[in-house]
């Protein structure tokens, strides 16, 4: 079984952004990059499913500028066994990239696609389910858990209430959510023998899919900074507060 | 103009955030209908149009959508979608899962989690964590939008007597299947929906000592909420994680006890009316957000909390 894993470079997690001063966006100059969380989760479960011999092939697959190639590096050297750059320039929208990844799995032909539920960008929530309808796969987005049976998944989803497990049939779209597992960290030896890993470079004109945004971003602010309080002495002078001043209990 | 809400309902009461998505729309302007698609589930259709601001309301009934299954939901939405200019969902797990494949199938992109509406194609979103807010316009035919609840306040529930239109249409695939779910038991408020609402971080040390949270959440009415590090250290369930993973909430009363402030904690809470920060380590960025902090061992504290509640 061929799995398809799409991943995102974005900004570290660890990194506070700052808006640019013309609120055209966040600057992003100078600041340290990575594979988006969810997407590390994403090669990881991957991986797993290779190490237990259910996946034949790991396909990894970015799109954007030159640059996200690090990270498509990093996703080979986790374990993938080889990996797809679209390239573009272009910003493309969600709605783009699902098109983008609809036309990858038309010629790869994944038994599963596993992607991450959200990149911490753009904060969207869609790929995923995007690619779902256009490629017709059933889904099971927030995954805390995994199993592939003959010609099925069941993937247990965290949903505001709690879990729901569903059963679908293969193929199928699988977004991760973070109790799915716990990713390793890459290897020396890995990142070196990743290095020489197949990576196939294509475009979206390639695919035939035109890249075209629909929705403008006009501005970029930063939010309403909420400053610090006092600091009480002790939890009579805490409840005294949130009784007669701040009036809450 | 038209605008769709699908409601959110677990087929026997009309859930919250949608009297909030109801709002939006309010803001948005103009007709608005309500499809309330699940089984069994006329109690909601009911409440769903006793709501004033609501002009009708599309009442799906199969076990096809019982559980709301993403795959026929979209498919429901987009044939019964024709005409509406707005589609929007509240952006809970449920819509989260189902309005980005009825984007899809539109062939327009989805504008997710909106905060504000600044007129009916012009939308504030935050991104980056809340960290930063987009000002975004659409120019597709029909604007696809999932809709933070918390900033919205709920239209009132009655006043109204909307129109049942009953939809016969049945969209089922055999693709997904529902198997089973576990719903935390709880007879405390829903997170998104309490009025107070205390979370443990890393610093409660174990699952065990979440009680201790739960003792003062029972006097105060309170919601029991975690930070991510709570969750990934195994202490309790991601269902109670707060932050821009997990659930976003904005009460009247936050309390985070032994939670440092991690920037994807507080893209959860920070619009809370009043926070409270219980953190021993005195340089905690939650102390940054916090209208009272209280530089303290937890442990000692939160039973002496307990007392004077």
């Amino acid at each position: 079984m061929k799995v398809l894993v799409a991943v995102k470079r974005v900004i570290d997690y660890n990194v506070k952004v700052r808006v640019k001063a013309d609120q055209s966006d966040v600057d992003l100059a100078n600041v340290k990059m990575a594979l988006n969380p969810f997407c590390e989760i994403a090669v990881e479960e991957a991986v797993r499913l290779k190490e237990k011999g259910i996946a034949s092939e790991v396909v990894v697959v970015s799109i954007g500028p030159k640059t996200v190639q690090e990270q498509l590096r990093t996703a080979l050297a986790l374990g993938a066994d080889r990996a797809i750059h679209v390239e573009t320039d272009d910003m493309p929208d969600s709605l783009a990239v699902a098109k983008l990844l609809q036309a990858v799995v038309a010629n790869e032909q994944p038994q599963l696609v596993i992607l991450g539920k959200q990149a911490i960008d753009s904060d969207n929530n869609q790929t995923g389910q995007m690619l779902g309808a256009l490629t017709g796969m059933p889904q099971g987005t927030f995954a805390s858990k995994v199993s592939v049976e003959e010609g099925v998944v069941k993937v247990t989803r965290e949903v505001d209430g709690g879990l729901q497990t569903v059963q679908l049939q293969l193929p199928a779209i699988v977004t991760t959510d973070l109790r799915l597992n716990e990713p390793r960290y890459a290897s020396l030896p890995n990142i070196m023998k990743a290095k020489k890993k197949p990576l196939d470079v294509t475009t979206p004109a390639d695919l035939g899919v035109t890249v075209a945004r629909t929705v403008k971003v006009l501005k970029v602010e930063a939010p309403a900074e909420r400053s610090a309080g006092v600091k009480v002495a002790d939890v009579a002078e805490l409840v005294e507060k949130l009784k007669n001043e701040a009036k809450v209990l | 103009m038209s605008i769709l809400v699908i409601a959110e309902h677990d087929n026997a009461r009309l859930n919250a955030a949608t009297l909030k998505t109801i709002a939006a729309a309010t803001q948005i302007g103009g007709d608005i209908t309500v499809l309330v698609a699940g089984h069994q589930c006329q109690a909601v259709v009911t409440e769903a149009a006793q709501v004033a601001q609501v002009n009708k309301v599309l009442h799906a009934d199969h076990a096809a959508y019982e559980h709301f299954l993403a795959e026929n939901l979209s498919e429901l939405v987009v044939a019964l979608g024709a005409g509406y200019q707005h589609i929007l969902a509240p952006a809970t797990t449920t819509g989260k899962n189902f309005m980005p494949r009825v984007a899809a199938l539109l062939d327009v992109a989805q504008i997710s989690d909106i905060i504000a509406v600044e007129s009916a194609d012009t939308f504030k979103r935050p991104i980056y964590a809340g960290n930063a807010i987009a000002t975004v316009q659409s120019s597709d035919p029909v604007k696809v939008i999932t809709v933070r609840s918390t900033a919205f306040d709920p239209v009132v529930a009655t006043g109204g007597n909307a129109s049942v239109e009953v939809i016969s249409e049945v969209k089922e695939t055999a693709q997904a299947q529902f198997v089973g779910e576990e719903l935390a038991q709880s007879e405390r408020p829903d997170l998104t929906a309490a009025r107070v609402v205390i979370s443990g971080g890393r610093g409660m040390q174990n699952g065990e000592n979440f009680q201790m949270l739960e003792r003062i959440a029972d006097k105060l009415g309170a919601a029991v909420g975690a930070s991510r590090a709570a969750v990934d250290a195994g202490f309790v369930p991601n269902d109670m994680q707060v932050g821009q993973t997990g659930k976003i909430v904005a009460p009247e009363l936050y309390i985070a006890v032994g939670i440092s402030g991690a920037i994807q904690h507080l893209a959860g809470m920070k619009d809370s009316k009043v926070i409270v920060a219980i953190n021993k380590d005195e340089e905690a960025p939650i102390f940054q957000v916090a209208d009272y902090g209280l530089v303290a061992d937890l442990f000692e504290v939160l039973p002496e909390l307990e007392q004077q509640l």
